[in-house]
């Protein structure tokens, strides 16, 4: 789950990072009251999760009240590549001395955690790697020892930090490390992490993206899920636990398993058709789970078909035939279903779905992926 | 010969009084599978179905002589219970818990290499393993594997995702192609198993002959697999990577499947496997008949 700076700087509070006083707005009213607080002169900034907002015009300087005014009317509903602002943050403008880079991921390759440094913060990361990689530093660091004092030192040395900087970069690395850890990112950054003239280190930015597998142990996250921005057909999936993503096409899918669902999009793609969404049911899905999924797919205005791929593991095929039979009694599906049955008790599935009295235009059973995605397509296109 | 485990092979399942745990641990046991033991802390005594239940892995090794595990605890327990195998020397700890966090498993991991660097983790979040005929650890159905034959040719498979594993068993099956193992490796962002530790066990197994790969989009692991094969795999081989229609910057329901800042794409995989030799088909049925023309001209 990706965060908005303004989360991601309350969150970076949490751990002791040191960001601008500021607040959230969603109206012009409401930025003037937070500006005055914050202090003139004050930076409007469009909350949206994409970058470029500054060459969009979403970031601008504001000495007084009517300034904000006009600078807050304008970037409140601004559309910046799709994505349209619904929410300004207003902080306290910053003098700056220089600007940093800074951040920790998980290098997957590596299996560690990998800090990036650079003394050229501010711009896009991506590209000072591409004109000068030399002037990015990487470390990894061993999950199980953790990242010590001496080893930020050392990075912020060989990272050429200037050396008035050099102690509240290496104490910021530090206060990073822990969100990054015990905040269960996967991704903490500051660009541009910045040192003020009177020396002190603040983050200007924030780039946080959290796991969502470690919401468990987070009952503050609540808040940050509540933002995350879905359309009608997104917000039932996630209200039944389901991992969906809409699309554009007619053919929906429901799939077990993350790759198998994957390889349904493709192969619905091969023979010429488009899907409507990409919907892992995941493992050990039951009868609930499948009326669920179903019901999801039928709020979906687009979808002319629907293909059940399911190969079972810990998904027993007689509880998603189950589900089919006890989804059709409960929803009217306006697509006829096109179904694809395998793995662990596949037969007894396919039994409970011949035994059902559903009509062959309902649904049909077709023995192979391919098969079934033709089948598919055809009634989608029909 | 199989990789990793055989008919020998003795497993404890740590979570066998669970629902999941029980379904599958006496699913593996019907395939002819070395259940030995179960774990559940606080159900010592007690037995499922037969097997004898312990409170500690150490407990069930020392009565047993298991040195294989099989997790499946809910994702908080889970890396404890990983580490516990380990600690009480179980050597071979098979994984199928979805949802640990990537902080935990990075951990886990780590810990794993530094204090006991001879046991071999598969997964989390993955199928299990299964030797057709001999073992089989996990949640693959057993009936969809065809068995090996004694002058093969076989095959071996290894897959990043769980059910294209099995769509992979059921094409081979479909072919009438022997698989010596099958190996799935989950889709998680820090696997204890690699694609490299797999193809490294199948290109030293005799009874492997060719192999399948499968991937999918994210992370580097198939260019990573890809030079490996490039400089250390001689046997023939057809490979699937799932989600080329996939759109970037969404998670693909597993934690590592997401094409970000242009990487990880499935076109810059199939790319790099086709440069090593690797046949690659367009989806699991394509690899399939990529796999049956090598075995063809294998015989």
């Amino acid at each position: 789950m990706d965060l908005f700076e303004y989360q991601g700087k309350q969150y970076f509070s949490q751990f002791d990072i040191p960001v601008s006083a500021g607040g959230v707005a969603t109206t012009v009213d409401e930025a003037v009251a937070v500006a005055q607080k914050a202090g003139y002169p004050v930076v409007v900034k469009a909350q949206v999760q994409v970058g470029g907002r500054g060459k969009a015009g979403g970031i601008k300087l504001a000495n007084d009240a009517a300034e904000v005014r006009t600078h807050a009317g304008n970037i409140l509903g601004m559309d910046i590549k799709g994505h349209v602002v619904k929410r300004i943050w207003v902080e306290n403008a910053s003098d700056i001395k220089a600007e940093y880079y800074a951040s920790f991921t998980l290098d997957r390759a590596a299996k560690q955690h990998l800090l990036m440094l650079s003394v050229e913060g501010g711009v896009e990361i991506e590209e000072v790697a591409a004109k000068n990689p030399e002037a990015i530093i990487k470390l990894h660091i061993n999950p199980v020892d953790g990242l010590s004092l001496a080893a930020a030192k050392k990075a912020v040395v060989d990272a050429k930090i200037p050396a008035e900087a050099q102690a509240g970069v290496a104490e910021m690395l530090i206060k990073l490390y822990r969100c990054f850890t015990e905040g269960d990112c996967d991704l903490a950054e500051i660009n541009p992490l910045i040192l003020k003239p009177t020396g002190e280190i603040h983050a200007l930015d924030a780039k946080v993206s959290l796991d969502e597998n470690a919401e468990f142990r987070h009952p503050e996250w609540a808040e940050f899920m509540a933002t995350i921005e879905l359309d009608a057909r997104e917000k039932l999936a996630r209200e039944y636990g389901l991992q969906y993503i809409g699309l554009d096409g007619t053919v929906g899918i429901i799939a077990n398993g993350a790759g198998l669902a994957m390889s349904t999009l493709d192969v619905v793609n091969q023979v010429g058709g488009t899907a409507a969404n990409f919907l892992d049911i995941g493992g050990g899905a039951n009868a609930d789970l499948m009326a669920h999924a179903l019901e999801v797919i039928n709020s979906d205005k687009n979808v002319k078909s629907i293909f059940i791929n399911i190969f079972g593991g810990i998904t027993r095929g007689e509880e998603v035939a189950k589900g089919i039979v006890e989804a059709m009694s409960r929803v009217d599906l306006r697509a006829p279903i096109v179904i694809r049955l395998d793995g662990t008790n596949a037969q007894e599935g396919r039994e409970i779905l011949a035994n059902a009295g559903i009509p062959a235009s309902k649904l049909t059973s077709k023995p192979t992926m391919l098969d079934a995605a033709r089948a598919a397509v055809e009634l989608a296109q029909k | 010969m199989a990789i990793f485990v055989d008919q020998n092979t003795k497993v404890i399942v740590q979570g066998l009084t669970g629902g999941q745990g029980k379904y599958h641990g006496l699913r593996n046991k019907a395939y002819g599978t070395q259940v030995v033991a179960g774990v559940t802390p606080g159900k010592g005594g007690q037995d499922v179905e037969g097997i004898p239940v312990y409170d500690t892995v150490a407990q069930a090794v020392q009565a047993t002589g298991a040195t294989a595990s099989f997790v499946t605890v809910p994702p908080k327990a889970a890396p404890a219970a990983i580490l516990e195998a380990a600690a009480a020397g179980v050597t071979f700890i098979v994984c199928i818990t979805e949802g640990i966090p990537a902080q935990d498993e990075a951990r886990t991991y780590n810990t794993l290499v530094r204090d006991y660097p001879n046991v071999r983790l598969l997964g989390p979040n993955c199928p299990g393993i299964i030797s057709p005929g001999k073992c089989n650890i996990g949640i693959t159905a057993g009936e969809i594997a065809q068995l090996p034959t004694a002058k093969g040719p076989n095959v071996g498979i290894v897959s990043r995702s769980g059910t294209l594993t099995y769509q992979a068993l059921y094409e081979l099956k479909q072919l009438g192609i022997g698989v010596s193992t099958c190996v799935g490796i989950g889709g998680d962002p820090v696997p204890g198993t690699s694609f490299i530790d797999c193809l490294r066990e199948f290109q030293n197994d005799p009874e492997t002959h060719a192999i399948i790969m499968i991937g999918e989009i994210g992370g580097s692991a198939e260019e990573e697999a890809a030079d490996f094969i490039t400089a250390h795999v001689t046997k023939p081989m057809s490979a699937y990577i799932a989600g080329v229609t996939a759109p970037a910057g969404k998670k693909m329901g597993h934690a590592g499947a997401i094409v970000s800042g242009g990487k990880g794409t499935a076109q810059g995989k199939m790319d790099a496997l086709r440069a090593a030799g690797v046949r690659v088909g367009l989806n699991p049925t394509e690899a399939g008949a990529l796999m049956a023309d090598i075995v063809k001209e294998l015989t």
